[in-house]
């Protein structure tokens, strides 16, 4: 059976280039980096070598690149060390309602701790007003942290006009930016956009899973999270993590390699897809996408009236075809249902009829053209049959 | 104190006259599979009427106790210290060193009940009673002996070995599996079903199950959730086989020419059917359910007779006067509460009407069976065919 993996914003294969590395980190030069003698010494080159690769995709300084457990480590740590190194300077921090929950719930625990927290609302594709951002911004906002691309629907938020708003404002709040679906599709140079801190998630970029970094400007101020033997400079303790970093050093290397043509690849995939499904009655494209197949090329989100989400899921599944339901569905109403739809405003009965294509730059056209043939035919056949 | 054998009590089986052997066997059996799960290494014997556990090496304690208290047959579980007879004066050193480690605050009422199996010994039972308590009381000047309602009843039974006990856990009662036949477990994703599974495998009955799929509706995540409780059960019922059944287009086809009111009613009816065909070939003499009068549209007493209509094999239910809280109480009892909440989507709820008959009339759903004829008994023969079978252990 054709298999056609479209949940490459869950989760990414790891390229055999990454594998190799993980496998010789582990197995050849597997030493401790805070060890003394050679092995040690040996492990430390793959680190530095991954910090350069990174850097080099960022045009920050390797200094600026810190290794973490991944995506939501990242974020925990920009929120939550940014807060409190900066709670001096104010006590008003700013995100938006379509973050992620490695976004929101740090935000919601600096909320127990005492910090006001503004959610900005976003339009109907998923766009924050950077009007409503003027507006909310004040001398006490030590923290803005915004989404680079959004997760479920793909839509790319206004990074680099709300940078320039903050420091007009205020030189000294920090915009953090979650770039977790971002990096590798987007050219991001945080020094030239003015992002502070940017967090990075490794397995979405065809590294390994547990491995991402954040960016952290050197003129930042940001408390360690993770306390112990001082590795990283003391600001993230713990055994280096040295397969980890240097499959993360590798994978970063390779997203930005032939990088025009790989995005390319992947907006030309997203159009064929959403021309596909154009024949298809009483669909809604959410997002940006919708129109003239804007936002991320990498995210499609659709709407299948009277289809339940995690029904037709599995019925691809049954087919091969691996996809995301962009909402948890369930009978019982035990599961939420996704926040970000509801925030850009998806009617109520559509809620749990949408459902989440992400490819990657190893997609082929083959795997789309099989993912829109078994849409037409498993579509229809699941609309015979509602619940009353 | 490190404790190298358990007796194990049992109750009603020791009662059943001739039929003692096969259950005594049946117990050993079943202790002998609980203890595979504990590491270590375990020999379960029986001796004069009595069931020993040894264990052999090194083991743990609680996982042991915590394994034979699923076993079913088993009254109580007594860590026995175990010795060899070197003379009374060593016995009384023995027994006064077991109180001191396993009543360190002393001061309580005791009483000696020595049994003498091997009749050599040169002091009587009774003798053994006096001799030994009066070494207790000059070891433990605080103690006192009460005859009538100690708190320590120290059970002294000299064999080939001398066996020294005087805590008895609580075992899980009932029989012995493997005494009382076999029987198939219409086993959903819910709370009920293995409740239902559990207590009459308590009973002494063997257990298989017969779980109903209906991708892509259901997930493979509640396929593994089944058999996840099904694992659950065997913890006490032993190894079963679980039948899953693709139900989907049995049930779409019922959706299609049948009232949607009606679905439930006429599902479950095919779901008898399908439970009873596995229950028939593999040697089951009824089905288990775990409905309970009133609790849903589909177990009224009208539902549960027009469910009922289409067997012809005893359908056990054991819930049937529970509340869903003594349903509840007994599932976090088994440890599978936690699993069977977890929401997943069962098939028994994907298509439910709004307003289900809840006061079925057996005759109009016989009638609307009829229009199923051209193609269910393919489907149902497909749906048997198909059926994955997976070995529980």
């Amino acid at each position: 059976m054709m298999e056609a993996y479209l949940d490459n914003s869950a989760t990414t294969r790891c390229s055999k280039a990454v594998t190799d590395m993980v496998v010789r980190t582990m197995t050849e030069d597997y030493g401790n980096p805070s060890s003394r003698h050679l092995k040690g010494v040996q492990a430390e080159k793959y680190l530095k070598t991954a910090r350069e690769e990174i850097a080099k995709t960022l045009k920050v300084s390797e200094k600026e690149i810190f290794f973490t457990s991944g995506g939501t480590e990242s974020n925990n740590w920009a929120l939550i060390g940014a807060a409190m190194a900066n709670r001096r300077a104010g006590n008003h921090l700013i995100t938006t309602a379509v973050e992620h929950a490695a976004v929101l719930q740090p935000m919601a625990f600096l909320e127990e701790m005492g910090f006001r927290v503004t959610y900005l609302p976003v339009d109907s594709k998923g766009c924050v007003r950077l009007e409503e951002l003027k507006e909310v911004l004040s001398p006490e906002t030590i923290l803005v942290s915004m989404m680079y691309v959004n997760n479920e629907v793909g839509t790319v938020e206004p990074v680099e006009e709300a940078a320039r708003m903050i420091h007009e404002k205020n030189p000294k709040t920090l915009l953090h930016v979650d770039a977790i679906q971002a990096y590798g599709k987007y050219r991001i140079y945080p020094k030239k956009m003015g992002i502070d801190m940017l967090s990075v998630s490794g397995h979405k970029i065809h590294g390994p899973k547990g491995t991402g970094f954040l960016y952290v400007n050197e003129k930042v101020k940001i408390k360690p999270l993770i306390l112990g033997g001082g590795q990283q400079k003391g600001m993230r303790s713990g055994t280096d993590n040295v397969p980890g970093a240097a499959g993360l050093g590798v994978a970063a290397r390779e997203a930005y390699t032939d990088f025009a043509a790989k995005t390319e690849h992947m907006q030309n995939l997203k159009e064929r897809f959403l021309k596909g499904v154009s024949d298809m009655t009483d669909i809604t494209v959410q997002g940006q996408a919708a129109e003239n197949a804007a936002g991320a090329p990498h995210i499609v989100s659709i709407s299948f009236r009277g289809v339940r989400s995690e029904v037709l899921l599995h019925a691809l599944e049954d087919k091969g075809v691996y996809i995301s339901s962009g909402s948890a569905c369930s009978s019982n109403k035990k599961l939420p249902v996704s926040s970000v739809l509801k925030e850009i405003g998806v009617e109520k009965d559509l809620l749990e009829s949408t459902v989440r294509f992400s490819f990657s730059s190893g997609t082929t056209s083959e795997e789309i053209d099989y993912c829109l043939a078994q849409l037409h035919e498993i579509v229809p056949v699941l609309r015979r049959y509602t619940r009353h | 104190m490190v404790f190298k054998t358990f007796l194990i009590k049992y109750g009603e089986i020791g009662i059943k006259g001739k039929n003692r052997y096969l259950f005594e066997e049946a117990l050993v059996d079943q202790i002998r599979h609980a203890l595979k799960r504990v590491d270590g290494n375990f020999w379960v014997r029986r001796e004069q009427g009595r069931v020993y556990v040894d264990c052999q090496d090194e083991y743990d304690f609680d996982e042991t106790v915590d394994a034979l208290q699923k076993v079913f047959g088993i009254v109580g579980i007594c860590p026995v210290v175990v010795t060899e007879d070197k003379g009374f004066d060593e016995l009384a050193k023995t027994c006064v060193d077991y109180l001191r480690e396993e009543y360190p605050e002393g001061n309580a009422t005791f009483k000696v009940d020595a049994r003498r199996a091997r009749k050599n010994y040169p002091k009587t039972s009774m003798e053994i009673n006096c001799d030994l308590g009066e070494k207790i009381l000059d070891a433990f000047p605080e103690m006192r002996v009460d005859v009538h309602n100690p708190r320590i009843m120290l059970s002294v039974e000299i064999r080939e070995k001398i066996y020294i006990y005087s805590k008895i856990i609580p075992g899980a009662g009932g029989m012995p599996v493997g005494t009382n036949g076999k029987a198939m477990l219409l086993l959903s994703g819910g709370i009920d079903s293995p409740v239902a599974g559990y207590m009459i495998a308590k009973r002494g009955v063997t257990i298989d199950a017969v779980y109903f799929h209906a991708p892509p509706y259901t997930s493979e995540r509640a396929k593994q959730k089944v058999v996840d409780l099904a694992k659950i059960v065997s913890r006490y019922s032993g190894p079963m086989n679980l039948h899953v059944v693709n139900f989907t287009d049995i049930q779409l086809y019922i959706y299609e020419k049948c009232p949607h009111d009606e679905l439930t009613i006429i599902m479950r009816r095919y779901m008898m059917r399908i439970a009873e065909h596995f229950a028939n070939i593999s040697g089951s003499l009824g089905l288990i359910t775990g409905e309970s009068i009133g609790q849903v549209a589909s177990q009224t007493m009208q539902s549960l007779a027009a469910t009922n209509d289409v067997c012809t094999m005893p359908v056990y239910r054991p819930l049937i006067g529970f509340d869903k809280q003594e349903i509840v109480d007994v599932s976090l009892k088994i440890d599978a509460y936690e699993t069977s909440i977890l929401p997943f989507e069962d098939c028994c709820t994907i298509f439910v009407a709004k307003h289900p008959v809840t006061k079925p009339n057996i005759n109009v759903i016989r009638r609307s069976e009829t229009k199923l004829e051209e193609k269910i008994d393919e489907l149902v023969k497909t749906a048997i065919e198909t059926a994955e079978t997976i070995v529980i252990e």
